[in-house]
């Protein structure tokens, strides 16, 4: 009872010091997991943390199914999962009930309206710094050619991502391993 | 005759609920498998399925709820996958959406580093993530694209772009964190009275 207790405090802290979405609560993660609680090395946690990074899918809350099962069993994963995604969770549930409630209010519309610019840098940035991420990974050529076909396929024949993130995992798998 | 419609009714209204928890497990394994590289590559893949694919809402609203969940600490990708789950069906939409999000990669992760194969280093498994790079960049330029054509409906172009500018300088210059930005954005619209012309709305 002790131990799920301690799980649901080791990955809670995190979730909801995170800043930044899951990326950003990882070293909060280590911090917990072995320094204070000593539930595995800094190299098994380093382990888990690259295994975790190149499956597809959401890190933080991966790591946390991950170790609650090595601590806890299955109950151990569930708990560590809801400890990491459901404080925030809910707290995004009722702040946009909150909103939606207001929803016609011309405050809110307002505010709707100047959030975008926000959002916009936002995404923007994000898009940068993927494709700096692969220009560092693999130069310029493969980023303009992979990015210019995804980009004529998606927006002239309207292929759905998945098909086109299909064809670059085979891809890059043949050629540019 | 009334009756058998209703039971028509009945069972039409029964298929469609089980087709939504099928089609909310659906979008959120399928963007969560497809992307690489933590939490941020999966928004323009949820907005894919939520927005183009099944209509469940606008790109407004879209945009709105990644504004706010990304004001909020923690994981982005099961913020949204949990909130919109939740809005379409309640708790239990809310609970298929994340165990489609997290569980199948959860089992993939015990799998794997039981047999401990030292996977992450083969040349092919680097080359995968290295094209796919490309791929989540255009798409997310795209989203970006459409939330400055949905500024520019509401605002105008000078506004629109001043705006941009304003926060790009903000947050990628000065460094303020977005949570704060929004939050500041909260309060000015809380305090500052709207124009006039809308304030009749109010009353209501």
């Amino acid at each position: 009872m002790i131990l799920y207790w301690q799980i649901f405090l080791a990955f809670f802290i995190p979730g909801i010091l995170g800043y930044g979405g899951g990326p950003a609560s990882i070293p909060l993660i280590e911090n917990e997991v072995v320094s204070h609680y000593h539930w595995m090395s800094v190299t098994t946690f380093s382990n888990v943390l690259a295994f975790a990074n190149s499956l597809p899918g959401p890190i933080a809350p991966q790591m946390a199914g991950y170790i609650g099962y090595v601590q806890g069993g299955v109950a151990g994963s569930l708990i560590a999962i809801f400890a990491t995604v459901a404080p925030s969770l809910i707290l995004l549930i009722l702040l946009l009930k909150l909103l939606y409630k207001f929803k016609d209010s011309p405050k809110v519309k307002r505010l709707t309206m100047l959030i975008r610019p926000i959002i916009v840098v936002m995404l923007g940035m994000m898009a940068y710094n993927f494709f700096a991420a692969s220009k560092q990974a693999s130069g310029w050529l493969p980023l303009i050619v992979i990015g210019a076909l995804s980009f004529i396929l998606m927006q002239r024949f309207r292929l759905h991502p998945a098909f086109i993130i299909a064809g670059a995992l085979i891809f890059g798998a043949i050629f540019m391993g | 005759m009334d009756r058998e419609e209703k039971t028509y009714q009945a069972a039409q209204k029964k298929g469609s609920t089980l087709t939504r928890y099928r089609d909310i497990f659906v979008a959120f394994f399928r963007s969560s498998i497809l992307s690489f590289g933590g939490g941020p590559s999966g928004i323009p893949l949820i907005e894919a399925e939520v927005v183009k694919k099944y209509k469940w809402m606008t790109i407004e609203e879209f945009g709105d709820i990644v504004a706010i969940a990304n004001a909020l600490p923690g994981p982005i990708n099961t913020k949204l996958a949990g909130y919109i789950g939740w809005r379409l069906k309640g708790i239990g939409g809310l609970v298929t959406a994340l165990i489609a999000s997290v569980f199948p990669m959860v089992i993939a992760l015990i799998v794997l580093l039981g047999f401990l194969t030292a996977f992450q280093r083969q040349r092919w498994v680097r080359g995968m993530t290295q094209a796919v790079l490309p791929v989540v960049g255009v798409l997310m330029a795209q989203l970006t694209w459409s939330f400055v054509s949905s500024a520019k409906k509401g605002l105008g172009w000078t506004v629109s772009l001043l705006l941009i500018s304003v926060s790009f300088i903000l947050m990628e210059v000065i460094h303020v964190q977005p949570p704060i930005l929004i939050a500041l954005t909260l309060l000015y619209v809380l305090i500052i009275p709207a124009r006039p012309k809308t304030s009749a709305g109010e009353h209501k």
